[in-house]
């Protein structure tokens, strides 16, 4: 009668679970883009050379740079407000607007606890999607380059492995930490506070996604200006 | 036995519930009804301790909630089940896992007892064999089973429902009604349910509670409701032709 409840039982099977829709569930997709936005990146590049005098490295130079600083992290953060976003602030708008939330409450749970932490827990791991982002995104890259006929293997390899700056990997991860914060809690306060019924859970799960991703892109460009203006 | 003192509850300028003084006893079911928006869900939220009130006092057992020390409020949220108006099913986890929610929370059985316990109180509902079913892929009249095995899963002293039978056929939502009235009965609970449905009022209203635009109008029970010659409950309780003929031939036998 007088015990502490049970809690991390529970919550363990949360974050699992969590785990299981936001990383795990987000994978393939993340796989499919990054690999042919990485050929097309790579395309553009060659196809915009025309001048012998530049050197053939650059491809996979641009390619590089343009998939760990930029689509990578931000715009795969994009998509993910699309898919993970509107799956967090539906999930949590459907137990609201069904009243499950209150039946957390009536039991003493605290139901931002209940909820939220497990997504926290989850998105840690993001940056371990993000970086099946970068190597896909750079292989479709190589792969685009070589069976396209756009460049050979070794110049690809060798504008990759050009001029690599340690710091650039470090923004683009400190970048899709905040990113992760951003995917877990602007999501979550649209479904934990909406009203009404199930036409309102839509509509939620929409002005969710626009406000992530506005708040994405313009926090890419505060800490772009700050870590490397 | 839940004693109401005066209870009022306004959400900003809206003075929703204008002090209400009532009580609910042991083994019986007390039956809240009224008309839409008259206030029943925000008393039994009241009553529950999801909404704060400006003024009056909720006492459980002689003992009054906002005295509670945290400790007692959490052990008082393990002796209360609720039965929400939609059911309020966890749609992620199956029917068994529903049910067994509470127990994980607030008791450090094991797995199997646990499991044991499922088992009699679905089977207490006639849900036998529904244990892995999701809740989407149950009718409205099982979700309703479910809920009210969740809310007594863990033999609460207090049990609450938001309008338990409403958007079920007639018959189901006798079944439900007879359900709670003998649960309520055998297990000696403090059971308040909302309702608007005439069938609950002249079936289980061991007590009934009639509120008005936030007043508490009448109060009584099944056998004195058809002898009131107050006008809000007649016009209310008796608003369909068929009831007003089962009073006069009620009246006319009794005379
Ligand atoms: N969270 C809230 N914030 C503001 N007003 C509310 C809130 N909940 C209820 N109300 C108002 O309180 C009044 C009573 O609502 P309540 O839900 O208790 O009615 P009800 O008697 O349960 O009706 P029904 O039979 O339709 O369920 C309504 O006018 C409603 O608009
Ligand atoms: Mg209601």
């Amino acid at each position: 009668m007088f015990r502490k409840p049970t809690k991390w039982s529970v919550m363990k099977t949360l974050i699992l679970k969590d785990i299981d829709d936001l990383i795990i569930g987000s994978l393939g997709i993340v796989a499919f883009i990054s690999f042919f936005v990485g050929g097309v990146v790579a395309i553009q590049t060659s196809l915009n050379i025309s001048n012998p005098l530049i050197p053939k490295y650059l491809v996979g130079f641009a390619t590089r740079q343009s998939i760990i600083l930029e689509f990578a992290p931000t715009f795969i953060s994009i998509i993910m407000a699309g898919k993970v976003g509107s799956f967090i602030t539906s999930s949590i708008g459907t137990m609201r607007v069904t009243e499950q939330i209150d039946a957390l409450e009536v039991m003493g749970i605290n139901a931002i606890n209940y909820l939220v932490f497990p997504k926290f827990i989850a998105l840690t791991l993001y940056p371990f999607v993000i970086s099946i982002s970068m190597s896909l995104g750079i292989l479709g890259g190589l792969a685009a380059c070589v069976y396209g006929g756009y460049g050979t293997f070794e110049d690809y390899i060798e504008g990759v492995q050009n001029d690599f700056i340690p710091f650039h990997m470090a923004y683009a991860f400190i970048k899709t930490m905040v990113f992760a914060f951003i995917l877990a809690t602007i999501p979550s306060f649209y479904g934990y506070f909406m009203k009404g019924g199930a036409l309102e859970v839509g509509k939620a799960s929409t002005t969710s996604f626009v406000w992530t991703s506005v708040v994405v892109i313009l926090v890419n460009y505060l800490i772009t200006s700050l870590l490397l203006g | 036995m839940i004693e109401v003192n005066n209870l009022h509850k306004s959400f900003g300028e809206a003075h929703i519930l204008k002090g209400i003084t009532t009580s609910f006893e042991k083994g019986k079911t007390n039956l809240i009804i009224g008309q839409s928006g008259s206030g029943k869900t925000v008393f039994l939220k009241c009553l529950l301790g999801l909404f704060e009130y400006e003024e009056g006092s909720i006492a459980y057992d002689g003992k009054i909630f906002n005295e509670f020390s945290p400790d007692e409020k959490r052990d008082l949220r393990a002796d209360i089940g609720m039965v929400f108006q939609g059911s309020a099913l966890f749609d992620s986890m199956t029917i068994a896992e529903n049910v067994m929610f509470p127990l994980r929370m607030f008791t450090k059985q094991s797995k199997s007892e646990m499991e044991d316990r499922v088992n009699f109180v679905l089977k207490r509902v006639n849900l036998d064999g529904a244990h892995k079913k999701m809740p989407s892929e149950a009718s409205g009249g099982m979700q309703k089973r479910v809920a009210i095995a969740r809310a007594i899963v863990n033999n609460p002293k207090y049990l609450f429902c938001d309008e338990p039978n409403s958007g079920l056929d007639p018959k189901t939502a006798i079944v439900i009604d007879n359900l709670i009235q003998e649960i309520t009965d055998e297990y000696q609970m403090t059971t308040v349910i909302n309702s608007h449905d005439m069938n609950s009022v002249m079936e289980i209203g061991e007590k009934i509670v009639f509120l008005k635009d936030g007043y508490k109008e009448w109060e009584g029970s099944k056998d004195t409701i058809f002898k009131t010659e107050n006008e809000a409950v007649t016009n209310f309780v008796y608003s369909s032709e068929l009831f007003k003929k089962v009073r006069k031939m009620y009246l006319e036998e009794n005379q």
